[in-house]
């Protein structure tokens, strides 16, 4: 394996609240290589957004404590002083927002927004900065780019502002490109066009990819590898084939099982997995997805590693049952239909 | 989901149009109008789930608004049970209102804060009359249950609730008059995959319960195809295509309906790199000033120049799978022959002197393994 460009080791993170303390990540390894698309999947509150900003330090806060080491480049970025991370943060690792609405400055024109960018980064002069505004917009499909650059972000559709802020993501040719939800808010016809074009700039400009979303169908398209986040915790990691056609851990059975699929035969009732995910301030013993898991046995009391179980390379796993009960069980999960109640 | 997909329909609604007024200057004077529902024909069966989708701005939401008479049509009729209600005064509808509710997309919006579950459930029966104090507390515990809360729920507020519940609290305030439509507006967008399985199923349960009728309103593909006995398509405005919601995924007619399908990221690896994927160019074309012609013809990779002149009718291809376009996909030469003959009119007979592309009767959007 190629050196890893970014390396998260034993991630940490928790925020003291009034009501008590917001365990949001509780132990996340991963490793990004140079060129690849990394998905994080999950459902709300699982620590996914909570993981990529903070590898951006944009959870710094007096309340926030932080465990565990992002390795960029060889330095610690946690422990980064705030100035010499904000050499990284924009220039090196770029992140894009879910929601393109309120991610741009309504009164700043689009280009004066990506100017901005250039400028603080690489000190070019106006004039310079803008034809490479110009040219970005280009790249990243806006139609007469020379015009729009000078538009506010009200003048553009909700693709088009997300396509501006692909622009000033890569305005200064990041290593990393960390997008969350990045086609959340958007329908399909246009999600197909970001992600389409996302394929593109990775191959372009060879940057990694932190692709977090919510939806099993964009990871499939687009990903190399993948985790599976539930209640701040990594449960399974893997290549992407691992994880659509041997995945190892009842909860993503649970999310494969509970999509409405096209490519299907219609299931007469749909799969979906019981309760709802735990409170991260008050989080279950053992495996904190045990009071959902129709599997669950006495020794999900105790929580499960996050470690290679099944025999493949690179697919970990953080579940009790033998490989050979996964395998047996997952079948009526996955297929799609809900399953009976003994 | 109830079978009488041929029944007796329940709401007709008869070339509907809504018209928002752009106002400008000191006068207020009307300068221009968004054509929001733009002459739409559609009928709901009793018991059936009709299926509404589109990308966001094509009017799916105005005309679910419309059905029930939130908003006013500009133009148009809307019948329920055999009544005319489209330009009911208010207090004509008040009775009718009973019978139709709807069920909003953002849970988090559409809860008073200030209002206990047990009043918000309740106040429904309350403005209609409904029982006394004690006969709608019981009723409202029982609405609890039904839609998989209990009855202790009764005294909290929404912002105890996680997302799915607060909808499920908008489903139980819903069923409240027991009514027998129900306009879901996106009901389940909002949720998480897990916790949008459970509102599916919860829905679909229901509905054999308390035989009730939807109008589903969803952008999810998979979500509609899942709930829906027939699926409108909407463009712009326009009904484009309307089918048994198994047969819209087999055998989509319009170029749109191809399109969008084929958008539909899926989550199996292999398939997703095998299957072509139809992108289309641009945005959605503002509802202001909507294109000539076909309103999807500028993005539309089969339009010709009768496409930007001429508007499509909706012509039935038969087993009730009506679509609006000069290019059906799809379609056999003797569907097609005789739809044009049933329709020959003279924009007709142009079409039919037009050269076609070759091979695109053949269309899977969705891929099968």
């Amino acid at each position: 394996m190629a050196e890893p460009l970014l390396e998260v080791k034993g991630l940490n993170v928790s925020f003291a609240t009034e009501d008590g303390t917001v365990r949001a990540v509780g132990g996340v390894d991963f490793e990004l290589e140079r060129g690849k698309v990394l998905g994080i999947v999950g459902e709300s509150g699982s620590g996914k957004s909570v993981t990529a900003m903070t590898i951006l330090g944009l959870t710094r806060d007096k309340n926030t404590r932080f465990e565990g080491e992002v390795i960029y480049k060889g330095q610690d970025l946690i422990d980064l002083s705030e100035s010499r991370l904000r050499d990284v943060r924009g220039n090196e690792i770029a992140m894009i927002f879910q929601d393109p609405m309120t991610s741009l400055n309504p009164v700043y024109t689009v280009g004066d927004q990506i100017v901005e960018a250039i400028q603080t980064h690489e000190g070019a002069n106006k004039r310079e900065a803008m034809r490479r505004a110009v040219e970005l917009l280009r790249q990243v499909g806006i139609p007469n780019p020379q015009q729009r650059v000078s538009d506010y972000p009200h003048q553009f559709s909700g693709g088009m502002r997300q396509r501006a802020m692909i622009a000033m993501a890569l305005s200064c040719n990041p290593d990393v490109l960390i997008a969350d939800e990045p086609t959340t808010a958007l329908d399909v016809t246009i999600q197909a066009q970001i992600l389409e074009l996302l394929a593109n700039l990775r191959r372009d400009f060879d940057s990694s990819v932190i692709l977090i979303t919510h939806d099993l169908g964009v990871v499939a398209e687009v990903a190399d590898e993948i985790i599976v986040m539930y209640a701040g915790r990594v449960v399974e990691r893997g290549s992407k084939r691992q994880i659509f056609y041997d995945p190892q851990h009842p909860y993503t059975w649970g999310l494969l099982g509970s999509i409405p699929r096209l490519d299907r035969p219609k299931p007469k009732k749909l799969h979906s997995i019981e309760g709802t995910p735990p409170s991260l301030i008050n989080l279950p013993r053992g495996c904190k997805f045990r009071p959902r898991c129709p599997h669950a046995f006495e020794m999900c009391q105790e929580e499960p590693e996050l470690k290679k179980r099944v025999d493949d390379a690179g697919h970990l796993d953080r579940c009790w049952l033998s490989v050979e009960d996964k395998r047996r069980l997952r079948e009526a999960t996955i297929a799609g239909e809900a399953q009976e109640v003994a | 989901m109830s079978e009488s997909r041929n029944g007796e329909p329940l709401v007709e609604i008869k070339h509907l149009k809504k018209y928002f007024p752009i106002r400008k200057g000191v006068l207020s004077r009307e300068v221009a109008r968004v054509h929001a529902v733009d002459d739409v024909t559609v009928s709901v069966a009793k018991g059936e789930t009709l299926g509404l989708v589109g990308e966001s701005g094509c009017g799916k939401s105005t005309l679910g608004r419309c059905i029930v008479r939130l908003l006013d049509p500009t133009d148009g009729d809307v019948v329920f049970d055999g009544r005319s209600i489209g330009k009911l005064r208010a207090r004509a509808l008040r009775p009718l209102r009973r019978q139709m509710q709807m069920i909003f997309q953002d849970p988090y919006a559409s809860l008073n804060p200030r209002k206990r579950v047990g009043t918000i459930i309740g106040d429904p029966m309350r403005i209609h009359g409904i029982g006394d104090r004690k006969e709608r507390k019981e009723a409202v515990e029982e609405l609890l249950q039904k839609v998989g809360l209990s009855p202790e729920h009764y005294n909290r507020f929404p912002h105890e609730f996680s997302g799915g519940q607060r909808q499920r609290i908008g489903v139980a305030r819903a069923l409240a008059l027991r009514p027998r439509l129900i306009v879901a507006d996106e009901p389940v967008s909002a949720l998480d995959v897990s916790i949008q399985a459970q509102m599916v199923n919860l829905l679909e349960e229901l509905q054999d319960e308390f035989h009730l009728t939807y109008v589903f309103i969803a952008h999810d593909l998979g979500v509609v195809r899942h709930v829906s006995d027939r699926i409108a398509v909407m463009y712009l405005g326009k009904l484009v295509e309307l089918s048994p919601a198994e047969e819209l995924y087999t055998r989509p007619i319009m170029p749109y309906t191809e399109a969008l399908l084929s958008a539909v990221p899926v989550p199996d690896p292999d398939l997703a790199e095998k299957r072509e994927r139809i992108v289309l160019v641009g945005d959605v074309p503002s509802p202001i000033d909507p294109p000539s012609g076909c309103r999807f013809h500028p993005r539309c990779r089969y339009a010709t120049d009768v496409c930007s002149q001429i508007e499509p009718p909706l012509v039935d291809y038969g087993n009730g799978h009506l679509a609006a376009c000069h290019h059906p996909l799809n379609v056999d030469k003797d569907t097609l022959a005789r739809v044009q003959a049933s329709t020959s009119t003279p924009e007709a007979a142009d079409e039919s002197a037009l050269p076609r592309k070759p091979g695109k009767e053949e269309s899977h959007p969705v891929p099968r393994p």
